[in-house]
């Protein structure tokens, strides 16, 4: 396990529970991203506003942090089309499941939900599955 | 405080929680669902940071009557219910996660790499959005 990184992955997590409590203190509202991505487009036109800021504050902030503190660039080297495939399958499954890895995995763990539990290790195992096959099966 | 303030600062630190601990780096991800491969399990202490702050937090949160800028609290009503909708929903999920890598936030927040795959990635996840409401009869 040389690649594991305990203490950021503990200090991002923190971070993101701390958001999902700032959210939820001020706003009254749960940070599930698939959630705010959704209603940012269908939510009565007063709600989509906040939405639409935390959305920007995601895809900005990353900018934000390499300027101060300059990461490793990831490179992507996956087919298009499995990205395409990917995407679709997240956007489609998300929602028929009502939540993705942050409504279900964070906010829905730490209140207890009966059904984020079912959830999570529904898609942790079947996430788990296909990268066992992806890899170990198809070699991709 | 302002609600869009608040959502935009709880944007930054989510993204900043995602970019910190490499979450929104697909490779890190694929590094922990590979159970059989050099598994990598700082995906869970992630989970584990992030549940424990928040439950903490909320614990004292919801003692109060009403958030800061709302008349009452918006948590989800959908109870106990385990039907199959909400494990095939989540397999499909889980099944498009372990492709790739991404999850709609980790995705988002790789947006500003400029890189094709986060951005490809976030239009299919639009388009599987539509395709939802565009086919899913029960609301």
């Amino acid at each position: 396990m040389e690649n594991f990184t305990p203490y950021s992955a503990l200090i991002g997590g923190c971070f993101i529970g701390l958001s999902a409590a700032l959210l939820l203190f001020f706003n009254g509202r749960v940070a599930g991203i698939s959630g705010i991505i959704v209603d940012s487009f269908s939510a009565e036109i007063e709600n989509r506003y906040w939405r639409g800021f935390f959305l920007i504050g995601l895809m900005f902030s990353a900018a934000i942090i390499n300027t101060f503190f300059p990461v490793t660039a990831v490179t992507y080297s996956r087919h298009i089309l499995l990205v395409v495939v990917s995407g679709i399958l997240v956007g489609y499954g998300v929602r028929l499941g009502n939540g993705c890895t942050s409504g279900h995995a964070v906010c829905g763990l730490a209140r207890l939900s009966l059904r984020s539990v079912v959830a999570t290790l529904t898609f942790m195992s079947a996430a788990m599955l296909t990268t066992y096959i992806m890899r170990h099966v198809l070699g991709y | 405080m302002n609600k869009n303030i608040a959502a935009l600062i709880c944007g930054i630190l989510f993204g900043t929680g995602l970019t910190i601990s490499q979450m929104s780096n697909p490779d890190k991800v694929l590094a922990f669902l590979d159970i059989t491969g050099n598994w990598d399990l700082s995906l869970m202490l992630v989970m584990f940071g992030a549940v424990t702050t928040l439950t903490t937090a909320q614990y004292f949160i919801l003692k109060r009557s009403k958030p800061v800028c709302d008349s009452h609290f918006h948590l989800p009503k959908t109870g106990n219910l385990i039907d199959s909708r909400l494990i095939l929903g989540a397999m499909i999920f889980g099944i498009g996660w372990g492709l790739v890598g991404f999850c709609p936030g980790s995705a988002l927040a790789a947006l500003s790499d400029g890189k094709r795959d986060p951005f490809i990635f976030t239009i299919a996840l639009g388009i599987g959005m539509m395709l939802f409401s565009r086919f899913d009869n029960k609301k």
